[in-house]
């Protein structure tokens, strides 16, 4: 089987990113997983194990200094190098705003040609075909590379299921990063507080709060909601916007894309930019006073009424269940 | 300073936007076209840096059909200072890497300090278009800044990691792009609406850039299905029993 590559980002702090599962189980639909590492000396050759257990069945560790402070040009840098030594068939990154940077370089570099945010992968013959979920889910549509190599971003969550676990052989690659042809890293900031809450994208139940909410205070009432349900917060752009949450909580067009199990509205009116990061849901439900409200065209079970009489009552309904 | 921004020309998100279920590519005539809201965020970093700093050039570049000379006006009206159009017919459903051969050999020709665009565009979504162009062109690049401050020789700002943020910088000249966190785009003003007719705009075609084909490798759809659109279900308004009613829904679907 031809190797298939995988970009594994690894965190500022040394951990492999949450990408790496299922971008590692769709490469195992492809071909033979190999995990390609760019980190500074010593953070990778930690992973190693985890990468294995995650179904790499070789790892191309490229450790050198530059990896803290150079953007984005390590990882390209090392996947140049891999795409050389290894011949693959295809390279699966993730969306990531690192992803997509080693994408653009590498499809350049190797007259490549690029596929975006599939949310699947499969082999027909040699050919790579990934799957696209477009304009909200409202299209499938399933694109292939002709004449290159085949290079496909990942949209995070998508591809579902493991590869299996391999004792991965680990060749380490001398890559030496010239630094004047990238932007630096000056500094890593503020780490993003511990949740318990699960993590937005791929939860299956999600809450999110719109500009109803009306101010940072009140939307508290969303995440008692979903705390008592055991959901991801979520928020449209005007929450966003006016503060309420930070950007990573933005669900739609220019947000994430989310596909639960359940997605509840609350005070969100449902423009179709919201409605293009949820409308894929199992089940969605609207709370709104406005009874014209968009949401209402695509809602499950809608009501028509105020949030903040409705969602502590309900909140209280499914407590006295739980018991 | 000389700033390049790159604008697209997108159907409008706020409607419905459709895909030719033959081609797969977008059905251009189903919607309203618009300059991509990013650009104007773009633009704005690009305006708002002229505004304080005299003698700066703001220049506008974009690569679409004969139409999207409306989008170059709408940017011009804003208060860039002239534009330049890459029209040739056969730029029509051109991928990412092919659009990102053709920008780069357009700013080839062009001095500038700076080329900044969207972080991803809303109809293609890829995201890669400007660094696959500072690849081409050989200078550093930095995507998806969250907000940005230029100076005479560097461009510093910050930008999100899984974990929290970094901030990040170059020298100049480099390309940059935004995310809608950058900045808030003005709105044109009458004087801005008048004068964008003077403006200067310049026409390339893909022999004037010296091009005629994409050489790498191509992405291509292989099929485009439409789903059928989500129905509304049952919606009541509250008598003061709709949270007990949607309770029961939700054991009823055991989400509880
Ligand atoms: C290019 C582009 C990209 C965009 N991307 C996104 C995106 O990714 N995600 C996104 O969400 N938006 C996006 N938008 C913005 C989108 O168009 C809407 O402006 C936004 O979604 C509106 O958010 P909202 O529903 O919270 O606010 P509003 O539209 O203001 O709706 C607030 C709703 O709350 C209801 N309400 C108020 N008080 C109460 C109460 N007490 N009880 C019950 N209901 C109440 C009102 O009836 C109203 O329906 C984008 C726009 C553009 C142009």
């Amino acid at each position: 089987m031809s190797n298939v590559l995988v970009l594994a980002e690894v965190t500022p702090t040394g951990e492999l990113s949450a990408t790496v599962p299922s971008l590692l189980a769709a490469a195992a639909k492809l071909g033979t997983p190999v995990a390609v590492v760019a980190t500074a000396p010593g953070v990778g050759s930690a992973l190693t194990e985890q990468l294995g257990s995650l179904g790499a069945q070789k790892v191309y560790l490229a450790e050198t200094d530059a990896a803290g402070s150079v953007l984005s040009g390590v990882a390209a840098d090392a996947l140049t190098s891999a795409v050389e030594a290894l011949q693959p068939s295809a390279v699966l990154l993730a969306g990531s705003i690192d992803g997509r940077e080693a994408a653009a370089r590498l499809a350049v570099r190797t007259n490549g040609g690029l596929v975006h945010d599939a949310v699947d992968v499969r082999a027909d013959g040699d050919k790579v075909v990934a799957t696209h979920s477009v304009f909200g889910g409202a299209y499938t549509v399933e694109s292939t590379v002709e004449g290159g190599l085949a290079i496909v971003t990942v949209r995070h969550g998508a591809v579902e299921g493991t590869a299996d676990a391999a004792t991965p052989e680990v060749v380490n690659a001398d890559v030496s990063v010239d630094a004047s042809k990238y932007a630096a890293i000056d500094s890593f900031n503020n780490v993003k507080a511990e949740t318990t809450r699960p993590e937005l994208l791929g939860a299956s139940k999600v809450v999110s709060g719109g500009r109803g909410l009306g101010s940072k205070e009140a939307f508290d009432l969303v995440e008692k909601l979903a705390d008592s349900l055991g959901a991801a917060v979520g928020a449209s752009r005007a929450a966003v916007d006016a503060g309420y949450v930070p950007q990573s909580y933005q669900v739609g067009q220019t947000g994430v894309s989310v596909s639960p199990q359940l997605y509840i509205a609350l005070g969100i009116s449902g423009a179709i930019q919201h409605r293009a990061g949820m409308q894929t849901a199992k089940t969605i439900v609207a709370i709104n006073k406005d009874g014209d409200a968009p949401i209402f065209e695509i809602a499950d079970f809608g009501i028509v009424g105020d949030i903040f009489t409705i969602v502590p009552q309900l909140v209280e309904a499914i407590e006295a269940r739980a018991k | 300073m000389r700033i390049i921004a790159l604008i697209k020309q997108v159907p409008d998100t706020g409607g419905e936007r459709r895909l030719d279920l033959t081609t797969g590519l977008l059905d251009r005539d189903a919607s309203d076209k618009i300059i991509d809201e990013i650009n104007e965020r773009a633009l704005e970093v690009a305006l708002a840096y002229k505004d304080a700093n005299k003698g700066t050039e703001v220049v506008v570049m974009t690569m679409g059909p004969e139409d999207a000379t409306g989008t170059i006006r709408k940017a011009l009206s804003m208060g860039a200072d002239s534009g330049i159009h890459i029209a040739d017919a056969s730029l029509v459903g051109s991928d990412s890497a092919w659009s990102a051969e053709v920008l780069a050999a357009a700013l080839q020709r062009e001095q500038f300090d700076l080329v900044v665009a969207g972080n991803e565009s809303t109809d293609g979504r890829g995201g890669v278009v400007p660094i696959m162009i500072a690849e081409r062109l050989g200078l550093p690049a930095i995507g998806s800044l969250d907000s940005v401050e230029l100076s005479d020789g560097s461009v510093r700002g910050e930008r999100a990691t899984e974990s929290g943020s970094m901030t990040v910088s170059s020298a100049l000249p480099a390309v940059i792009s935004v995310t809608e966190r950058a900045a808030e785009p003005r709105f044109p003003n009458f004087k801005g609406i008048m004068t964008a007719k003077k403006k200067p705009i310049g026409v390339l075609s893909l022999s004037e850039l010296g091009l005629s084909e994409a050489s790498g490798g191509r992405s291509v759809v292989l099929s485009t299905q439409e789903r059928p659109a989500r129905t509304a279900g049952k919606k009541i308004v509250d008598d003061g029993s709709a949270a007990a009613q949607l309770a029961d829904f939700l054991a009823a679907e055991r989400l509880i």
